[in-house]
């Protein structure tokens, strides 16, 4: 009779690194980590003999000093004396304001194109597809230089209002198109609460938040009549009254006034002038990232079984609600996560700004600064720095919303 | 340091190839061919002509230099770059001289670590405006719109100018100077402000040069020159020398037609040891005895590139003003050639 021995304890060779699967693709993965920290090592160290060699070092002590360059665009207070990284600042701020602007557009066009191209009107649809394929296969620096080529070309110059056989004026006495860019005139209070203008603006956002606080609850009251009634009571004007109110009020009492553009020396001075390249870069940005998105909303309609649809017309909703209450809502979890792309690309693309002299960040930081105080490497890792950031905060943000709209699972 | 004798090979190898960039002499040699970095186009300074041969007065020091140093004026790899890759061009060796009227700076010299090798044109910043404004001087341009080629000393110098004039301004940045012409022509800016020979160069490619006018106003002093990487003196003596040959060509009365005849030995030692009939002054930089003969026959000695590129029988007219020889009352005066 034989006795049962246990098997023989598996032995670790250093063979099964390579032959057992258990090992293998360990061992592959710590080859290629240990590969990519020798290349990244190798392209670090040689960079810093090669600066040493050229007598040069790695310092932001630039950052401190004069920039010594003017903006033309400018948020925050900012001249020639200003230091580099207040210019930096201002190029970040002009970025994230494109960028914020153009995902706003982008969004909205895209979601009419997307919902219009899958319309059953012929000729609706074919347009709607024209305007897609036209824009997404085109590349955005090319519409930014013809926006901005046609800006320049087709709207007059400021000395065409000048005179008494002026060939151009403005619009209402209001506005002036030109091609230096739109001027609207800027409001201001003339007996604000605060000596500062953005306190005063606070004042009105209070407002404004007071009025949406009351309009929830009377929303919440309408809804719980609704559930005891049957029937939602109509809020829509104590709706306008709620909203309109107090943010009036305040205006009234703050002495709103209105600063007009006037044609004075060169150009329009007073009131808000947007700039003809934040125009072209905002609207190119704006319809080709559009044409994304309006592929995307047309997926996610698509997504949508029919029966849906069906069931919903079927319960005697008419198309305009069927879309808004049943199909988009579903169709937002197909639409967000490469929604979140498409702000990603529009935050990145607005980086061609120079194409047109908009000052972002990539034109003050990465372009005058750099060429100014020749710190190229410096200039780069911080660029990359704030795209960096700006696009994991953008993917955060909108990864939280996506958690809220996606199909909860239970 | 620690790790340095496991990989020491590496380190090896980075050095090895630093090392090399520092022959540039050799490297042109070896290449057969002169990269030179010139603008992406500036009628007179650095253009391609219809059959799109590079020409103009930046573009003949990159000739004079190839001539020298290969024989050839032909052998050149023209480079174009903006005011914003110029300088990376040059420091990462994709290019080996730089002859782009870029000004010499203090901190482009000492904290940029290039060498200017002298100066080719002495020039000044000026403004140009349409004629139908009215204005007649700087002075008056407060609240004008300007366009300004973004990342040059042109920049800081407008920036410079106005506040100390205490006068606003919106500046347009702009990349070249097509673009400049471009927007400026369109009017979507009032003044254009750059180099005053370029304001001239740019004004002469205009359909009616005659409605714009330049302001009296050159609110700075703009030498500009050819310019090498720090740290290689012999080819930075080579680029030098080749731009010396050209202006001590002119004070010596060589020109392209007599030059022939003059490399045979004249009375003069000075020409003697230029042309390479007497000395060894080719031999110290490593090059032929005819180098300079070489460098004058391919496009003149300096005072005939300048007529021919922007001189005034051209459209763009430019008097020789500070870049006459210093016997003429100029400033343009070559160390001796001894």
């Amino acid at each position: 009779m034989s006795t049962l021995t246990d098997p023989p304890k598996a032995q670790f060779q250093l063979s099964m690194l390579v032959n057992d699967t258990r090992y293998r693709s360990l061992t592959f993965q710590a080859i290629a980590a240990l590969v990519l920290a020798l290349a990244i090592w190798y392209l670090g160290n040689n960079l810093i003999q090669n600066l040493r060699a050229a007598g040069l070092n790695i310092s932001y002590g630039f950052l401190g000093d004069p920039s010594g360059y003017d903006i033309n665009q400018r948020l925050i207070e900012y001249d020639s004396q200003s230091s580099h990284a207040r210019a930096a600042v201002v190029g970040i701020l002009n970025t994230l304001l494109v960028a914020f602007l153009s995902c706003i557009t982008a969004t909205v066009f895209g979601v009419i194109a997307g919902v219009l191209r899958l319309s059953n009107n012929w000729l609706v649809s074919k347009l709607m597809a024209v305007y897609v394929e036209i824009f997404r296969n085109i590349p955005v620096l090319i519409w930014i230089i013809i926006i901005f080529t046609i800006m320049t070309a087709v709207m007059p110059g400021p000395r065409e209002f000048r005179g008494d056989d002026a060939t151009s004026s403005m619009v209402f006495d209001l506005f002036a198109f030109t091609n230096r860019g739109v001027y609207i005139p800027m409001p201001w209070f003339e007996s604000g609460l605060f000596a500062s203008t953005t306190m005063n603006w606070l004042v009105v956002l209070a407002a404004l938040a007071l009025s949406f606080f009351v309009m929830r609850k009377v929303e919440t009251n309408a809804t719980k009549t609704q559930e005891e009634t049957g029937v939602r009571p109509n809020t829509t004007w104590i709706g306008l009254g709620v909203w309109l109110v107090p943010v009036l009020l305040v205006l009234f009492l703050m002495g709103l006034s209105w600063e007009v553009p006037e044609l004075k020396g060169f150009n329009f001075t007073g009131g808000i002038k947007i700039g003809g390249p934040l125009i072209a870069l905002w609207f190119a940005l704006s319809i080709y990232t559009g044409a994304f998105i309006a592929e995307n909303v047309r997926a996610g309609i698509q997504a949508i079984n029919k029966g849906q649809t069906e069931a919903a017309a079927a319960l005697g909703l008419r198309p305009g609600r069927i879309m808004n209450l049943v199909v988009l809502p579903q169709a937002l979890r197909v639409i967000i996560p490469p929604l979140i792309s498409n702000f990603l690309n529009i935050t990145k693309n607005s980086s061609l700004a120079i194409a047109v002299g908009y000052a972002d960040i990539t034109a003050t930081l990465g372009g005058i600064t750099l060429n100014q105080t020749g710190r190229a490497i410096e200039c780069v890792l911080l660029l990359m720095l704030f795209y960096l950031t700006a696009s994991l905060l953008i993917s955060m943000v909108m990864n939280v919303y996506n958690a809220s709209v996606k199909l909860k699972e239970r | 340091m620690k790790n340095k004798v496991i990989l020491g090979a590496l380190t090896v190898a980075g050095l090895a190839a630093g090392a090399a960039a520092a022959g540039t002499l050799d490297d042109v040699k070896a290449r057969g061919k002169l990269n030179c970095g010139v603008t992406t186009g500036l009628v007179g300074f650095a253009a391609p002509n219809a059959n799109g041969e590079w020409e103009g007065f930046d573009v003949a020091v990159c000739r004079a230099v190839a001539a020298a140093v290969l024989g050839d004026s032909t052998a050149v790899e023209f480079v174009p770059t903006t005011g914003k890759t110029r300088f990376t061009a040059l420091a990462s060796g994709e290019i080996d001289m730089l002859a782009r009227n870029t000004t010499w700076t203090f901190s482009r010299d000492v904290d940029l670590k290039f060498e200017f090798v002298g100066v080719n044109y002495y020039d000044g910043q000026g403004f140009m405006v349409p004629k139908e404004l009215g204005v007649s001087s700087a002075k008056e341009l407060d609240g004008a719109t300007v366009c300004i080629q973004t990342g040059t000393t042109t920049e800081l110098n407008l920036a410079d100018f106005f506040r100390s004039n205490n006068i606003s301004y919106e500046p347009v940045p702009i990349e070249t100077n097509a673009e400049a012409q471009q927007q400026y022509l369109a009017g979507a800016c009032d003044v254009y402000t750059t180099d005053a020979s370029g304001l001239a160069a740019t004004r002469a490619t205009f359909d009616d040069p005659s409605a714009h006018v330049l302001l009296p106003e050159i609110i700075s002093k703009e030498p500009l020159g050819p310019l090498v990487r720090h740290g290689d003196h012999e080819w930075g003596d080579v680029v030098r020398w080749s731009l010396m040959a050209l202006i001590a060509a002119e004070e010596l009365g060589v020109t392209s037609a007599n030059i022939g005849e003059m490399a045979a030995g004249t009375e003069n030692p000075e020409i003697n040891r230029l042309l390479g009939a007497e000395g060894t002054l080719g031999e110290m930089l490593g090059l032929s005895a005819d180098w300079a003969k070489n460098a004058i026959a391919a496009g003149g000695n300096y005072g005939e590139v300048f007529a021919k590129n922007i001189g005034e029988d051209t459209p763009i007219g430019l008097a020789r003003g500070l870049n006459a020889q210093w016997t003429e009352g100029g400033l343009l005066y070559a160390p001796p050639f001894r």
